[in-house]
């Protein structure tokens, strides 16, 4: 695959992006409260001050496990989220600086499909509704062209066009998921988030929806933000891979880099892990411990409880995100030690 | 195979409704030996958890068992009384699902839990009864499992909830475990963490496991034997080796085919066309023909298993008037 330039502007970034929930107290809490005790609301750190570079025509991945914050970064780029701190720059330009022409411009450039199409498609609308309100409200196309535009589109992503005046119940789950893809191209994008979306299909139709992706890629000169946990989609279709851990970008490189030689032991324990097709007849050799909570992380490294290469400064300070490498980031305290990083790191 | 802990010859299992009958198990048979993890792999639908739940008799109407023999340890299962099919469920085999709480029931504390289903099929004090759950407890990995057993399940994590429905399932050492895809819905790491649990109590105890998924690649790391199902029927068995590396049947072919891990980075997946019809309208003959790159006239009659002997007394079958294994150029 290609890669583009590293030079190339970026063209979605986030700069220090942080974006805090704060959760509703339960039924305990806020009869604690009730009676006069001071409960603060818990705050979810779900996204903790990321630092990411999309470049145009790149398809980046992005890898964590439940919760670590993936589809907040994502609508936070795609401009759907406001973020609580930091920047969020489309072509350069913060977002909180564009006019408003421009920041519509950029809403409708970034688009988002969805995991479970089912939920996302509105069940009383039609097809031809489904894809074709959004290009004729934003005057794209007029409406007389609607049905020739919509059928086109549907063609494309790999849908009968005589299934046009269809409500989404009447489509398969791949079907589904085209149809959200196809109603994400209606209004021309630039930039693609794609959370989890082919997470939930199985793996003949899963492989026929990546294929899709990668042609219109190609045809439509497409940017995507790929969210998934599944490592073998995203090495396969990823120029670029960012794993984050609680919140953090722990780690980001070019596919081939990262999977031949992870630095970070959270990057390194994940693609040990990971099943894969070649590894018959394990040992499974886990990494011990659970996923702490975002609402009280772990001090300094969050990943300091787990690691077994932990020592006293991993649970005082933050380690920085850094390049090690050319194009090669890694946020670990060991590269700091310079001596050799522990045997069975680079172990892919 | 000789006296294999589970033999399951032509299985059928129906649903009769309004449209007609979906014969969602049809005809399926596999044998599992002592020690042995069998992987029961294929895509949604085609009769996984279905089959399991057979083999435990705990279908729902309007699910039947209309034909076929359940053999356990040599007894037929089919043909026991409701009352001896209850001391085996739970005590000789056990059933683990994707969602722990099928198995855990979320207003009671899991020491109480933990404790009746084992007064409930022994004759021990209850203090001895406790100190087997904590132990349990302690053998999948849960910390600190005195405090932990008085917990609710909604006190813990989805991992370490389903790691409580494995402890509940290996109270009793089951000869046999059916496990309906556990780690699906778990993160990598953690799902790591219980198949090394599982897989070392498997070779400690010489449990059977048929370990039901859609994942090929945890077969691949865990599983001795893969049988392949489709739309109701096993379309291909064997060694996890000799079924991955050369598979004969053209459905396991697309399915490997669709796994990026087996082309070159970027490069198109090579998917099975169109999808899996549901029971009702599955095709006659072989009901991948609609499907098949390679089926002929001959296809629409049904195939029967082939068998054919590996070296070391293995055996592996297919059912296919086409197989592909020996076409190596292909
Ligand atoms: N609207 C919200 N209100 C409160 N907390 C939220 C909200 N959305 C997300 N969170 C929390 O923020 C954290 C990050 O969530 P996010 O959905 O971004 O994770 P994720 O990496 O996408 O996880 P998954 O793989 O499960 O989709 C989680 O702890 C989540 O519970
Ligand atoms: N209650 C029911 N009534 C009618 N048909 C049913 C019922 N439950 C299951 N089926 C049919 O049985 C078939 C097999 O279902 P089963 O749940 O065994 O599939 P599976 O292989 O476990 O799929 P998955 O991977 O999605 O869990 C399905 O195609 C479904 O149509
Ligand atoms: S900073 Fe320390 S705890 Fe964090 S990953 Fe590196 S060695 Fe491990
Ligand atoms: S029997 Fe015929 S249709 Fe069925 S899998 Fe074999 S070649 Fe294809
Ligand atoms: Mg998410
Ligand atoms: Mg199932």
């Amino acid at each position: 695959m290609n890669s583009p330039a590293n030079s190339a502007a970026p063209l979605v970034s986030a700069e220090g992006v942080s974006l805090r929930f704060t959760r509703p107290l339960d039924l305990a809490e806020k009869l604690a409260r009730r009676i006069g005790v001071k409960v603060d609301n818990p705050v979810v750190h779900a996204v903790d001050g990321v630092d990411l570079e999309i470049r145009p025509g790149e398809v980046v991945g992005l890898v964590g496990e439940s919760g670590c914050g993936k589809s907040t970064i994502g609508r936070v780029l795609a401009g759907i989220l406001p973020a609580s701190d930091g920047v969020v720059s489309w072509k350069g330009k913060a977002l909180a600086d564009l006019a408003p022409a421009e920041a519509r411009a950029a809403r409708l450039a970034a688009q988002m499909i969805f995991q479970d199409p089912m939920s996302s498609l509105n069940p009383r609308k039609r097809v031809i509704d489904i894809i074709g309100e959004a290009p004729v409200y934003h005057g794209i196309i007029q409406r007389r062209e609607k049905e020739a535009y919509v059928s086109a589109l549907m063609e494309r992503v790999g849908l009968d066009p005589s299934f046009l005046q269809r409500y989404p119940h009447q489509f398969s789950g791949g079907q589904r998921q085209r149809i959200g893809i196809a109603r994400a191209l209606a209004v021309k994008p630039r930039f693609l988030v794609c959370d989890e979306s082919v997470a939930a299909l199985d793996v003949s139709i899963q492989a026929q929806i990546l294929n899709l992706f990668m042609e219109l890629r190609r045809e439509l000169d497409l940017t995507y933000l790929f969210i998934s946990h599944d490592l073998g989609v995203v090495r396969h279709i990823s120029d670029r891979v960012v794993i984050m851990y609680l919140g953090r970008v722990v780690e980001s490189a070019p596919a081939a880099d990262l999977f031949d030689r992870p630095n970070h032991p959270y990057t390194a324990a994940l693609l040990r892990e990971v099943p894969r097709l070649d590894a018959r007849h394990r040992n499974f050799t886990p990494i011990e411990g659970e996923i702490p909570s975002p609402i009280n992380p772990p001090s300094g490294c969050h990943f300091h409880p787990r690691c077994p290469h932990a020592f006293a400064r991993c649970s005082a300070e933050r380690p920085a995100l850094r390049e090690i490498a050319p194009n090669h980031l890694s946020a670990c305290h060991l590269n700091d030690r310079g001596q050799p990083l522990p045997a069975g790191l680079h172990a892919g | 195979m000789s006296n294999p802990v589970l033999r399951v010859e032509n299985l059928q299992t129906w649903f009769h409704g309004k449209k007609g009958i979906s014969k969602a198990v049809d005809g399926v048979s596999f044998e599992v030996g002592r020690g042995e993890i069998l992987g029961l792999v294929g895509e949604s639908g085609s009769g996984k958890s279905i089959t399991g739940f057979s083999i435990l008799r705990l279908l729902d109407a309007p699910g039947r068992v209309e034909g076929g023999r359940i053999l356990f340890q040599g007894q037929d299962l089919l043909a026991l009384k409701e009352e001896e099919m209850r001391a085996i469920r739970g005590r000789r085999i056990a059933m683990i699902f994707q969602d722990p709480m099928m198995t855990l029931n979320p207003v009671l504390r899991i020491e109480t839990q933990m404790v009746e289903t084992i007064l409930v099929h022994e004759k021990v004090s209850r203090q001895v009864a406790w100190e087997r759950c904590r132990d349990a407890l302690g053998m999948v990995g849960i910390p600190s499992p005195e405090e932990r057993l008085k917990a609710y399940p909604h006190q813990f994590s989805g991992g370490m909830r389903q790691r409580v429905a494995i402890a509940m399932a290996l109270l009793h050492r089951p000869e046999l475990i059916i496990a309906d895809e556990p780690t699906t819905a778990l993160d990598v790491t953690i799902q790591s963490q219980i198949l090394a649990r599982v897989q070392g109590l498997a070779r400690e105890f010489g449990m059977s496991l048929v370990w039901i998924t859609h994942d090929l690649g945890v077969v691949a790391g865990l599983a001795n034997r893969v049988a392949v199902m489709y739309s109701g029927r096993i379309v291909e068995s064997g060694p996890v080796d000799a079924l991955l590396d050369n598979p004969a049947h053209p459905y396991t072919q697309g399915l490997l085919g669709s796994i990026p891990a087996n082309i070159p980075r970027g490069e198109p997946l090579r998917p099975i066309r169109g999808m899996t019809p549901p029971p009702l309208l599955r095709p006659s003959g072989c009901a991948f023909r609609t499907r098949c790159d390679f089926a002929t006239d001959a296809c629409l009659a049904e195939p029967e298993p082939t068998a054919r002997a590996l070296a070391g007394g293995l055996a592996r079958d297919w059912r296919c008037f086409h197989p592909r294994h020996d076409r190596s150029a292909a």
